[in-house]
C-alpha cells in the first residue's frame, strides 16, 4: 500500500505518519533547527576528517614549490613566499622519472588486467558453488595474505631467476598478479554474492544460456565491484616498492617508488625539494584515477532488481 | 520464486574457462620490454660490467655519471652500465642479489655494511688486485676500515669526520675561545662552552641523535674508548669501561643535569635540528661534515656559521666508516673491475668526487687539491681533521648491526632522556650485548 494514500481506511502506518506530521508542524520551529544543528555538526566532522586526510597530500604540494631556504624554516607556511619550479627541474633531471612513472603504469595496468582476469571466474565459482571446499579456499586465501614479504622474497627470487625472469618487467608483474590475487578473489566473491541468484535463474527461464546469463545479466551488475577490485590491484602495484627493488636491476626499468627513494642520502638526510616533487608525480595518477572511477564504485546498482 | 530454479551452473565451462585463463598466463611474456637482459655480456670480446652507484646528491651524480661516460669512451671493449640505487636499501638489495647470484659487478656501499658480506664470500679479496698506485695513495688506517680477517673487501675513497656546526655570532658573543683544528676543545671545555652558549630557552648544543650509536661510539675513539675488544682466538668481546663512558656521560649531563642541551632533538635526524639551528635555537649541533651542503642551501641570508672539530679526549682521533668500492666475489672479470676503480679514483676524480658529495677523499693526493684547502665553507677545517680518522672499531664485528639495532639504540636513548643511568645502560650494552655477540661467534 503507498504511504501517501490517505483517508480512513488509511492503514496504522499511514496514521502514525500522518500524526507526526502534525506534530512537526505544531511545535514549528524546534525540530528543524535541531536538525539543521545535526547536519552542521556531520558537515564539520566531515570537514575535518577530510582535513586530516588532506594533510599530508596539501603539505607535499607545498614544499614541492618550496626553495630550501623555505623548506628549512622553522616557521613553514601553507603558500610558499617564493614559489619555484626548480624541485621539479631537479628531480626530473636527477632521475629518469617519466620512464619510471611508465614502468609503473605497465606493471600496475597489467597486473591489474591479469588479476581481474584470473579472479573474476574464480570468485563467481566460490560465490556460487558454497561446499567446503570452497569455504576451505577462501579461508586459505584470507589466511595467505598473512605472508610477510621478507618470507617469500628470496625464494621467489630463485624461482624467477631459474624463469630468466629477474629484471624483467613479465617477472615483476607475475609476482603483481600473484600477490594481489587473493585479496582480488576475495574482494569479488563478495560481490558476486551480492548479485542475486534469481537474476540468473530468471534469464535462464527466459532461454538465455550460461553464458549468454554471465555475460548479459551478472558481468554488468558486477561492473562495480570489478572496477573496485582492479583499482585495488593497480594502486597495491603502482604503490610497491620492495619487490620492484629486489626484482628490477636495469635503470631503465626501475618504477616509480624504487626512483623516489634515490633522493635519500646516508642517516636519513633527504633532498626534500625535489624528493617531495618527485612524490607529488608519483601521488597524482592515484588520485586522478579515484576522482575518474568513484562514481562507478558506488552500490546500490542492484537496489530494486529483484523484489522480495 | 515460482519458476524452477536454473539449472546450476556448468562447473565444468568454469573450468575450461579458468585453466584458459592460467594457460594464457605465460603468454605475458609477449608483454614489451619484457626480456631480461643478460647481465655482463661478453659479446665480440666486448665485456660489460654493472656498476651500482649509491651517489644522490646533484653534483655528485653528475660527477659520477660524467666518470662512467668518460671512461666508457676511453674504453670501447670494456662497457660500464651505471645502475643508480639508494642508502636507504642497500642492504636488502645486495643480500637479494647476493642470494641470487644477480650482484651488481661494483658495489658502492660503506665499510659498516662490509662486514657481513664479506665474512659471507660475497665480496672479492681485493688485495692481490690493487694497483700500487691505489694502494699507496690511501693511507693504512684508512684501508683497515675496509679490511676483515685480513682481506681487503673494499677500496675506501669518501669519509666523512663529525664536526660541531657552529653559530659564529653567538659564539663571539659569549666570549668561549674558538677551537681549530690544531687546537679543539677537550670534553670538558665543549661542555663549559656549552653551558656558556646556553640562555633562556636557546640551548647551547642540539644533539640529533635519533640513530645514537654511530656517534657515541665513533666520538668515544677520541677517549680510548672501543667498547669492542678482540679476543687472541678471534671473539669479540662487548666492554663499557671508564674510557667508554665519557662521551655517552657528557652527553646525557648536557641534556639532564645542566640542560645546556636541548632534550627534544635527542629523537631527531641531524636535518631536522637546522630549522631550530638557524632560528637561534641552539648555538652548536654536532653534525656530519656534508651537512655543510643543506646548510648552504637552506640557511637564512647573512646567517654566520663555522665549524668546529669534535672535541678530543686523550687523542684527537673519531672513528668513521668510509664509503667504498667493492667487487662482486662472482665478478668473471676482476682485473677489469678493479682497473675502472683505479680510474674512477684518480686523484682529480677523487677531489670531484668529494666536492659532489660535500665529503673528503680518502686519497692523500686528493687530499691536497687545492679545492679541498680552501676557507670557503670551511673545507679546510675538514681537511685537517682527515689524519685523525680510524676505523669504527664495531665494524668489523660479526653481530654489530643486530647489537646496534636490539640492544645499543634503544638502550642509549633511554639513558641519554634520562629514563635509566649509567649501571643500567651498562648492564644493557654488555650483558645483553654479548649475548648477542655471542651466537655469531659459535
Amino acid at each position: 500500500m503507498s504511504g501517501n494514500e490517505s483517508g480512513p481506511t488509511g492503514d496504522a502506518s499511514t496514521v502514525r505518519r500522518r500524526t507526526a506530521t502534525t506534530r512537526t508542524r505544531r511545535r514549528g520551529v524546534a525540530p528543524t533547527a535541531r536538525r539543521t544543528a545535526t547536519r552542521t555538526g556531520q558537515y564539520a566532522a566531515l570537514l575535518a576528517y577530510l582535513a586530516f586526510l588532506a594533510f599530508p597530500f596539501l603539505w607535499l604540494l607545498s614544499t614541492a614549490f618550496k626553495p630550501p631556504r623555505e623548506i628549512g624554516s622553522l616557521h613553514p607556511t601553507w603558500i610558499p613566499e617564493a614559489p619555484t619550479l626548480e624541485n621539479f627541474r631537479q628531480a626530473f633531471a636527477e632521475q629518469p622519472l617519466w620512464a619510471a612513472a611508465g614502468n609503473s603504469l605497465l606493471a600496475a595496468a597489467v597486473s591489474a588486467l591479469l588479476a581481474i582476469a584470473l579472479a573474476t571466474p574464480m570468485a563467481y565459482v566460490l560465490a556460487r558453488c558454497r561446499t567446503r571446499l570452497s569455504r576451505a579456499a577462501t579461508g586459505w586465501v584470507v589466511i595467505s595474505q598473512a605472508f610477510p614479504l621478507v618470507l617469500v622474497i628470496i625464494p621467489l627470487f630463485l624461482i624467477l631467476k631459474g624463469l630468466h625472469l629477474v629484471d624483467s618487467r613479465t617477472g615483476l608483474i607475475l609476482v603483481y598478479v600473484v600477490w594481489s590475487l587473493p585479496f582480488a578473489l576475495w574482494m569479488l566473491t563478495g560481490y558476486v554474492r551480492a548479485v542475486p541468484a534469481e537474476l540468473e535463474e530468471a534469464a535462464a527461464v527466459d532461454g538465455a544460456g550460461r553464458l549468454r546469463t554471465l555475460l548479459s545479466v551478472t558481468a554488468p551488475l558486477l561492473a562495480p565491484g570489478i572496477v573496485a577490485t582492479a583499482l585495488f590491484a593497480f594502486l597495491t602495484a603502482w604503490n610497491e616498492f620492495f619487490f620492484a627493488l629486489v626484482l628490477l636491476k636495469s635503470p631503465g626499468k626501475q618504477t616509480l617508488p624504487v626512483a623516489l627513494t634515490h633522493f635519500l642520502g646516508t642517516e636519513g638526510v633527504a633532498d626534500l625539494g625535489p624528493l617531495a616533487a618527485a612524490a607529488l608525480l608519483a601521488t597524482l595518477p592515484s588520485l586522478l584515477l579515484f576522482a575518474v572511477i568513484q562514481r562507478r564504485i558506488t552500490g546500490g546498482m542492484l537496489a530494486g532488481a529483484v523484489k522480495n | 520464486m515460482g519458476h524452477d530454479p536454473a539449472p546450476a551452473p556448468p562447473a565444468q565451462l568454469t573450468r575450461r574457462g579458468l585453466l584458459a585463463a592460467t594457460a594464457a598466463l605465460p603468454a605475458a611474456a609477449l608483454l614489451p620490454g619484457c626480456s631480461g637482459d643478460r647481465r655482463r655480456r661478453t659479446s665480440g670480446g666486448r665485456i660489460t660490467l654493472r656498476f651500482q652507484s649509491l651517489a644522490w646528491q646533484q653534483d655528485s651524480l653528475a660527477a659520477n655519471r660524467h666518470l662512467v661516460a668518460e671512461w666508457n669512451r676511453q674504453h670501447p671493449t670494456v662497457q660500464v652500465r651505471y645502475v643508480q640505487a639508494s642508502w636507504s636499501t642497500v642492504h636488502d638489495q645486495l643480500l637479494t642479489s647476493f642470494e641470487g647470484g644477480e650482484a651488481p659487478d661494483i658495489i658502492h656501499d660503506a665499510t659498516d655494511d662490509l662486514a657481513d658480506f664479506a665474512h659471507g664470500g660475497d665480496l672479492a679479496d681485493l688485495t692481490a688486485l690493487l694497483p700500487p698506485r691505489l694502494r699507496r695513495d690511501i693511507p693504512q688506517r684508512t684501508w683497515e676500515t675496509a679490511t676483515f680477517d685480513g682481506r681487503i673487501h673494499g677500496v675506501p675513497f669518501l669519509q666523512e669526520p663529525r664536526v660541531l656546526i657552529a653559530n659564529r655570532a653567538k659564539l663571539r658573543r659569549s666570549g668561549v675561545r674558538l677551537p681549530t683544528p690544531e687546537d679543539p676543545w677537550n670534553w670538558e671545555e665543549f661542555a663549559h662552552a656549552a653551558r656558556r652558549l646556553t640562555r633562556g630557552t636557546a640551548h647551547g648544543v642540539a644533539w640529533p641523535l635519533k640513530e645514537p650509536v654511530s656517534a657515541t661510539l665513533n666520538l668515544a675513539l677520541s677517549t680510548g674508548g672501543r667498547m669492542f675488544h678482540r679476543h687472541p682466538d678471534g671473539r669479540a668481546e662487548v666492554r663499557f669501561d671508564a674510557v667508554d663512558q665519557v662521551v655517552p656521560r657528557t652527553i646525557h649531563d648536557q641534556v639532564n643535569v645542566d640542560r645546556s642541551a636541548s632534550r627534544t632533538t635527542l629523537g631527531m635526524g641531524g636535518s631536522d635540528t637546522l630549522p631550530g639551528f638557524f632560528a637561534g635555537r641552539c648555538a652548536m649541533v654536532p653534525l656530519g661534515f656534508s651537512y655543510r651542503q643543506q646548510i648552504v642551501q637552506q640557511a637564512p641570508g647573512g646567517f654566520d656559521w663555522t665549524v668546529l672539530p669534535a672535541p678530543e679526549g686523550t687523542t684527537p682521533d673519531q672513528g668513521v666508516s668510509p664509503q667504498t668500492l667493492s667487487i662482486a666475489a662472482d665478478c668473471p672479470h676482476k682485473e677489469v673491475a678493479m682497473a675502472f676503480i683505479d680510474f674512477l679514483l684518480r686523484p682529480p676524480h677523487m677531489v670531484r668526487l668529494a666536492l659532489g658529495d660535500w665529503l673528503l677523499p680518502t686519497g692523500r693526493e686528493a687530499l691536497r687539491d687545492p679545492a679541498l684547502r680552501t676557507a670557503r665553507y670551511d673545507w679546510a677545517t675538514g681537511t685537517a681533521l682527515a689524519s685523525t680518522l680510524r676505523a669504527a672499531p664495531a665494524q668489523s664485528v660479526r653481530g654489530y648491526p643486530e647489537w646496534k639495532d636490539k640492544v645499543a639504540t634503544p638502550g642509549l636513548q633511554e639513558y641519554y632522556s634520562g629514563a635509566i643511568d649509567l649501571d643500567a645502560l651498562k648492564e644493557r650494552l654488555v650483558g645483553d650485548g654479548n649475548l648477542v655477540l655471542a651466537r655469531y661467534q659459535r
